[in-house]
């Protein structure tokens, strides 16, 4: 293991992560809370309380690198036990915004998994199953992953091979194609929300 | 003689593996007893109610309680009998749970042993006799050994309740180690403004007389009326004439003398004041950097001093002082941590320890506030702590946690960044240990607020690398190894019991442990009373504490003092040692192992005779051990008692 030198923090790594996330990461004082509770633990190569670690030591490669961030299931488990508030699965969050925008997917499969997804959201205005199955495939060349349960699904009627589209998913993939634009200018996203408070504040005054 | 026995339960403490009933049975056998019984709780009121009531009922002279260690409840059974009118001396205790019930789980064999320790008890109690204690006169005047903050804080709380109190401290100043700190966590208000002003009070109050830059010669006496000898070390400055104007201090030409006070950072002179809040503030030479001294030739302090103060020829002067009580508050040292080679064992100038941090930080050090690195004069940017630097170290002989280094450490982080604003600090730590008020809130907020980076792990070593100091160590939480180019290494270096504190333990014949620091009377309910009738402690001699703690247990003394130095007359111990002039041969072996110089020889027409100074025996019994003709005697502890004892035991 490489001796990581702790002169070298990414201090702009660890305000981005902050500012993404609206937390303080120096608040951490590593009790391991996050760690026990979390379900998905027995995925990570980092457990959550390391992976806070290595972002308050500014070791950007390591958590953007890491599966962990994208093995994250988001359950929240661990940000409502933190002792100090921490939104943890918050920070994940962040982290695994700031691995997507600089293409670092430690976790392949998960983050193909997430564009087949939206893919198939984008294409029909809502999630399609069967199409969503297809493209992950696609994405990741795991053809036969699951497929052992498509028998039991199909005669349930659980799977339907065509997609059903609604009328407005034509606004749907605007609203996805945005916020990818956000996605690489947080700063365009930051004054979206800005303009949505106003708005907001306008409308209740 | 009618004895009563009482066989306590203790709850299930005894009850749960010795057949009390069965005890007591026994012990309606033994010679002498007319009531014996078992009692839930021998030492709660109903219990002692018991036997006040069984005493008088039957009529009893003499009682046995068969219960736990005398050392925790004698006092109480004494009193109790001596309520029902028997003297507290006709009563002996047989410790059937510290010695029987927790140390087997065997019913039979446990209620046997105890039987048998409750027929030693009554045995005894045969031959015992009442005493009556004698009393004499107390003087109330209180000796403080030590000027730090716990001894400053025990002398003015025991002088303002009107006590007379004298002062001796080794170095030329009062304030002790509190006074080199910068700052004070958690607070970070500063030190020496809130030490000052009771310095200055100590110097100032009517009933505290300060003997500085003076040591404990001798102690004799006991409780009440202890014997002192001081002896004041010679400061070649008559302190009656020096104004402490500090021309000596500018025009000595031997300016590279080691500066105890600020822990050599910079040099100082060979005559000093050592800061300029000094109390007393008068010069003295330090005799090893001293050109008179050493060369023959110089005199320039005395030829410069407008009142003529100095004095090349004065002699070290002892005074007798008679005290009622004393205080130790001899306060701590640091660990020599020059052991560590793994942190350069002193090769490295920028690797410096925590106190010699604080002279850096302190506008009245040597580099008058200014952080600077030893080697170059430059300012940090980069300053790493270590901690535990000779604490929790077992292989180095200190196990113990010192017990501020972690509160400390966040306060010089703090500090470094109010300094240096575009520094960064990281502190390795292996536990962060917080526990006073506001302590923990502190340690978060020099992460949280002062962005120090606090790493969780030891430094392995510390080499120089182009100037810089390279530190590498562990940082576990990470898991990895981990290194930090440092332009400054701070070691939080841990605490000891001050030097020749053992030394002075036995002046005071007070215990030691095996680190040297003072024993406590009991480490819950007697934390400043020492085993020694009038010997207090208070501050880090006793144990390492916080400024808070040391202030708090200063106080505690004095009270503890105050409420034996309040009395007119004290009762001596009747339990003391008594020579039988008729058997006495006087071989003076009597004299020559009493610890507490309590035997005297005396001329009984023309025979040398054995004498025992009834106020200072202690009633130890190594005289009485020691007799080759059993001449002396220890009233309650008599060799017809022991061996009565012991007649009890082997009767087959």
């Amino acid at each position: 293991m490489e001796t990581v030198c702790l002169n070298r923090s990414d201090d702009a790594f660890v305000k981005a992560v902050e500012d993404e996330s609206g937390q303080r990461v120096s608040r951490c004082y590593q009790c391991g809370n996050c760690t026990a509770g979390c379900p998905m633990s027995f995925t990570f190569d980092y457990s959550v309380s390391r992976i806070m670690r290595l972002i308050q030591a500014g070791q950007k490669e390591q958590v953007l690198s890491s599966g962990a961030v994208w093995l994250c299931a988001g359950c929240e488990t661990c940000t409502q036990r933190c002792p100090n508030e921490i939104n943890v699965a918050g920070v994940m969050d962040a982290c695994r915004h700031i691995a997507g925008r600089e293409r670092k997917f430690g976790a392949r499969a998960v983050s193909a998994f997430f564009k087949a997804f939206m893919d198939s959201v984008r294409f029909n205005g809502r999630s399609h199953e069967v199409g969503t199955m297809a493209l992950y495939m696609l994405y990741t060349g795991r053809v036969w992953t699951d497929v052992e349960l498509a028998p039991k699904i199909l005669p349930k009627g659980k799977m339907p091979l065509l997609p059903h589209r609604i009328a407005g998913r034509r606004e749907v993939a605007e609203i996805i194609s945005r916020f990818k634009q956000g996605l690489s200018d947080p700063d365009l996203v930051r004054a979206g929300l800005d303009a949505q408070g106003k708005s907001a504040k306008e409308a209740v005054s | 003689m009618k004895i009563g026995v009482f066989i306590c339960h203790c709850g299930s403490n005894i009850a749960g593996t010795v057949d009390c009933a069965a005890v007591a049975e026994r012990a309606s056998t033994y010679p002498d007893v007319v009531y014996a019984t078992d009692i839930m709780y021998a030492c709660a009121e109903p219990g002692q109610d018991a036997i006040i009531a069984a005493i008088k009922k039957h009529g009893l002279t003499g009682v046995v309680v068969a219960s736990c260690t005398p050392r925790m409840h004698e006092p109480t059974f004494r009193k109790a009998v001596e309520r029902a009118g028997v003297n507290r001396y006709m009563f002996e205790m047989a410790n059937i749970r510290e010695h029987v019930s927790w140390i087997g789980k065997d019913i039979e064999a446990n209620t046997n042993k105890a039987a048998e320790l409750v027929r030693m008890a009554a045995a005894k109690l045969r031959l015992d006799r009442e005493l009556k204690p004698k009393s004499f006169p107390v003087t109330k005047r209180l000796l403080v050994i030590g000027g730090g903050v716990a001894g400053i804080q025990a002398a003015l709380d025991a002088a303002d309740a009107g006590l007379e109190v004298v002062m001796v401290e080794k170095q030329p100043t009062i304030g002790g180690k509190m006074a080199k700190l910068d700052k004070t966590f958690p607070t970070v208000d500063c030190s020496s403004c809130i030490l000052g002003p009771r310095m200055v009070d100590v110097a100032q109050h009517p009933n505290i007389t300060l003997y500085a830059y003076a040591e404990l010669e001798e102690v004799s006496g006991y409780v009440g009326n202890f014997d002192v000898k001081i002896r004041k070390k010679a400061t070649y400055v008559d302190w009656d004439k020096c104004t402490g104007c500090g021309l000596c201090t500018e025009k000595c030409p031997s300016k590279k003398s080691y500066d105890r006070f600020n822990e050599g950072v910079g040099p100082t002179t060979a005559i000093i004041i050592p800061f300029p809040q000094a109390i007393p503030k008068k010069a003295s030479i330090e005799r090893e950097y001293c050109r008179q001294f050493n060369k023959g030739k110089c005199g320039v302090c005395a030829k410069v001093c407008p009142t003529g103060a100095v004095n090349y020829e004065m002699q070290d002067e002892t005074v007798e002082v008679k005290v009622g009580g004393i205080v130790a508050a001899t306060g701590y040292d640091l660990v020599d941590w020059k052991v560590y080679s793994e942190y350069g064992g002193g090769r490295y100038p920028d690797v410096v320890t925590s106190l010699q941090y604080e002279r850096m930080l302190s506008a009245s050090g040597p580099t008058g506030g200014h952080v600077k690195r030893p080697s170059d004069g430059t300012e940090p940017v980069n300053v790493v702590f270590v901690q535990c630097v000779g604490s929790r170290d077992p292989s180095i002989g200190r196990p113990y946690c010192s017990g501020f280094c972690c509160m400390y450490t966040a306060k010089q982080a703090i500090l470094t960044k109010d300094h240096i604003p575009g520094s960064q600090s990281y502190v390795f730590y292996m536990d962060i240990r917080s526990p006073g008020k506001g302590y923990d809130e502190f340690t978060r907020r020099v992460q949280e607020e002062y962005g120090a980076r606090y790493v969780r792990g030891r430094v392995s070593m510390i080499y120089p690398k182009g100037g810089k100091l390279m530190v590498r160590g562990a940082d576990t939480l990470m898991g990895t190894q981990v290194e930090v180019e440092a332009d400054l290494v701070v070691l939080a270096v841990g605490a000891e019991a001050s030097a020749n504190s053992s030394a002075l333990a036995e002046k005071l014949r007070i215990s030691y442990d095996g680190y040297g620091f003072f024993m406590e009377g009991h480490p819950k309910l007697k934390p400043v009373e020492t085993n020694t009738a009038g010997v207090f402690l208070a501050g880090s001699c006793q144990g390492l504490k916080d400024i808070p703690s040391s202030v708090a247990q200063g106080s505690a003394a004095a009270a503890k003092a105050l409420g034996l130095l309040s009395r007119d007359m004290l009762d001596s111990d009747p339990q003391i040692a008594s020579v039988s002039v008729n058997r006495c041969v006087g071989c003076r072996k009597c004299i020559e192992v009493c610890p507490f110089k309590a035997i005297q020889e005396v001329d009984m027409r023309g025979q040398p005779k054995a004498e025992v100074i009834e106020t200072v025996c202690q009633g130890c019994g190594l005289c009485n051990a020691t007799c080759p003709q059993g001449a002396i005697q220890l009233s309650h502890f008599t060799d017809n008692q022991i061996l009565a004892e012991v007649e009890a035991l082997c009767r087959f």
